[in-house]
């Protein structure tokens, strides 16, 4: 296995002694420097890296934040407060915070974008998606989680509403929802459980399927714009002859994507923190309060095409039921996709009409999940969610019959 | 080496397999077992048992039409005193509404009337909807603007849209799909009115007394 590079020059001295106990030489030879990536990758590429880096950063400003924050009904929404007024850089430490955590749901949504228009999570990368799925559902349980716990109100009728969607299970319902918030309301146990899961559960399990999600891609490797094999054309060296090595190439592509990253990244946090009402919602600016429901509730905005879909249907669980399916069966995307071809670039019209319609129907349920309640919205929102599901459960018929371009050898690429 | 301790020969493989499988088994019983304190904590613990004991409101200061707002269990209670108009109103728009007779919606069985309520002036209500648990807001006016010209009075829930009546019954076309929930309640006196505990005094006494004022209150319709 250990793929050490027979150097001429044998490391000597610390090295050698380092890598007498820890293969950290090989380590960088297998993962990096000998790991090949296609070389026709473009800005799409950006969103992995990306969301590893904002999640490290989610976890250095979360450490602060504790610091300072302490969970607790009568106390959470003033250590808040503490934070942002009277804490030394506190309100930059948060709002860093507040925007990292719409900016990961921007990237993870784009990275799965990319993965849908160019076949990624089609054979042998199934199980890459299937992991990536499974980030992306704790990811919305440390989002949510992490809502609740400034106590604003709609922390407070955001928690109340997500949480009672689990009483409509039938028969375990009622009980399953009092043990979820270990009290008859939406309590101190509540937040301080949601603490908890937040700053400590989650974040692992998040940092083990993001390690799990790595290793499966090292195994299969990345696909590419073109959604051919790279492995399958192998140069005399037995390197594919159309990748290029993860370090030093991408390694510094990345950086790159990092930096132009951080200033838009920055000049929200600078200048637009809470994003007109879309990252950091009006009514969480005051205490929670059980006996005031804010005029209109709605999740933060990576939620709202999900929260369209639920108020969509008259029926509480089948509102319920049909919120999940639009979850669940993303899960299925590997085994729906039944085109020859993986990326849309070879497909037919067919496909790229109905990703463009997935699109379309994506972000209009998103504005619409933002909105009041009003009829022609809630007819414009059951339409969408039929296109949404239309564009999943006719992806067998449609990528099988309709005509596709023939793949290229090699990837296209323009140096 | 192994190989002088241990014969191919000597292994009885179904019998390892067995006992490899009654170990895990046993294993993962002990696992269930060591998780149910882990699980148990989660519950409502003993603090939070104490505080929901039955609360108490005095209602002789509200005025018919009036609604005070009380909390039992954490859960904001609605107590609406009825004018003998909007009781007489109720029946009307049974049509238009999922559940007019209260089958499918929870409430005790002294409250299971056309009212619902043990006295026909005043409703109690869980104020939480029924579909995720928001506060449904007084309209109790008619022909309200907010909710529609044909409103009959009643409540409206800004979140998600459903309709309620002066009963708490839930209109057609609201994403709820059941009335709006009744905690157990009795009237210790004439306007003093104790949350939390059912009339279960005399079982045939409540129902009747139940029953003649749903008599009643047809009556006045």
């Amino acid at each position: 296995m250990a793929a050490v590079p027979e150097n001429n020059a044998k490391p000597a001295g610390f090295r050698a002694w380092l890598n007498k106990r820890m293969p950290i030489d090989a380590f960088v030879a297998e993962q990096l420097t000998g790991y090949y990536a296609p070389k026709n990758f473009n800005i799409w590429y950006f969103f992995g890296s990306l969301a590893l880096m904002v999640f490290v950063m989610q976890i250095l400003t979360g450490i602060f934040l504790t610091m300072h924050y302490k969970p607790g009904e009568a106390i959470a929404f003033d250590s808040v407060e503490y934070i942002m007024r009277e804490v030394e850089w506190g309100w930059l430490i948060r709002y860093l915070h507040s925007t990292g955590a719409s900016f990961f749901f921007i990237v993870v949504y784009l990275h799965m974008f990319r993965a849908m228009m160019y076949g990624s999570y089609r054979a042998p990368r199934e199980l890459l998606w299937l992991l990536g799925m499974a980030l992306y559902l704790a990811l919305m349980a440390e989002a949510f989680m992490g809502y609740v716990l400034p106590w604003g109100n709609m922390s407070y009728w955001g928690a109340q509403v997500i949480v009672n969607l689990f009483g409509t299970i039938p028969v375990i319902g009622p009980g399953l929802v009092e043990w979820i918030r270990g009290d008859y309301g939406i309590a101190d146990s509540t937040l301080n459980r949601f603490f908890a899961l937040h700053v400590v559960a989650l974040p692992f399990a998040i940092a083990l399927l993001v390690m799990l999600h790595l290793v499966a891609l090292r195994q299969t490797g990345s696909n590419n714009p073109d959604g051919i094999e790279i492995k399958a054309n192998l140069g005399k060296d037995g390197k594919p002859v159309d990748g290029i090595p993860f370090h030093p190439y991408y390694t510094v592509k990345d950086i790159v994507g990092v930096g132009v990253f951080l200033a838009i990244f920055c000049a929200v946090v600078f200048f637009a923190p809470t994003f007109g009402g879309l990252f950091l919602e009006p009514p969480n600016f005051e205490p929670a309060n059980p006996l005031s429901t804010p005029t209109h509730i709605a999740p933060v905005w990576y939620f709202t095409s999900f929260y369209a879909m639920l108020r969509a249907v008259p029926n509480q669980q089948m509102g319920a039921l049909i919120m999940l399916a639009a979850i669940v069966v993303l899960f299925f995307l590997p085994w729906l996709d039944r085109s020859p071809v993986k990326s849309i670039r070879y497909k037919g019209w067919m496909s790229k009409l109905w990703l463009g319609v997935f699109v379309v129907t994506f972000f209009a349920l998103s504005y619409l999940g933002l909105q009041p309640v009003d009829p022609l919205y809630t007819l414009l929102a059951r339409v969408f969610t039929v296109l949404y599901f239309a564009f999943f459960l006719l992806m067998p018929f449609y990528t099988r019959f309709e005509k596709t371009r023939p793949v290229p050898q090699r990837v296209t690429y323009h140096a | 080496m192994s190989d002088d301790v241990l014969n191919a020969q000597d292994t009885d493989p179904s019998r390892r397999k067995f006992l490899t499988a009654a170990t895990a088994a046993v294993g993962a019983v002990g696992v269930v077992f060591a998780a149910v304190p882990f699980v148990a904590s989660w519950k409502p613990s003993e603090r939070a048992r104490a505080l929901g004991a039955p609360t108490e409101i005095d209602l002789s200061k509200l005025e018919p039409g009036q609604m005070v707002v009380s909390t039992w269990r954490r859960q904001p209670i609605y107590v609406v005193r009825r004018t003998p108009e909007m009781v007489a109103a109720l029946p009307k728009h049974d049509a238009q509404l999922k559940d007019p007779k209260s089958a499918e919606s929870e409430q005790p069985d002294y409250a299971k009337n056309e009212a619902r309520s043990l006295k026909s002036e005043f409703l109690v209500l869980y104020a939480t909807c029924t579909h995720l648990g928001c506060l449904p807001k007084q309209h109790f006016t008619p022909g309200d603007p907010v909710v529609g010209a044909d409103w009959p009075g009643g409540f409206f829930c800004p979140c998600h849209g459903s309709r309620f009546d002066l009963a708490g019954r839930v209109f057609n076309g609201s994403p709820a799909s059941t009335n709006l929930r009744i905690p157990p309640h009795r009237f210790e006196q004439e306007t003093l009115l104790m949350i939390g505990v059912d009339t279960a005094a005399a079982p045939a006494a409540a129902a009747n007394a139940s029953g003649s004022h749903s008599h009643g209150s047809g009556g006045a319709a």
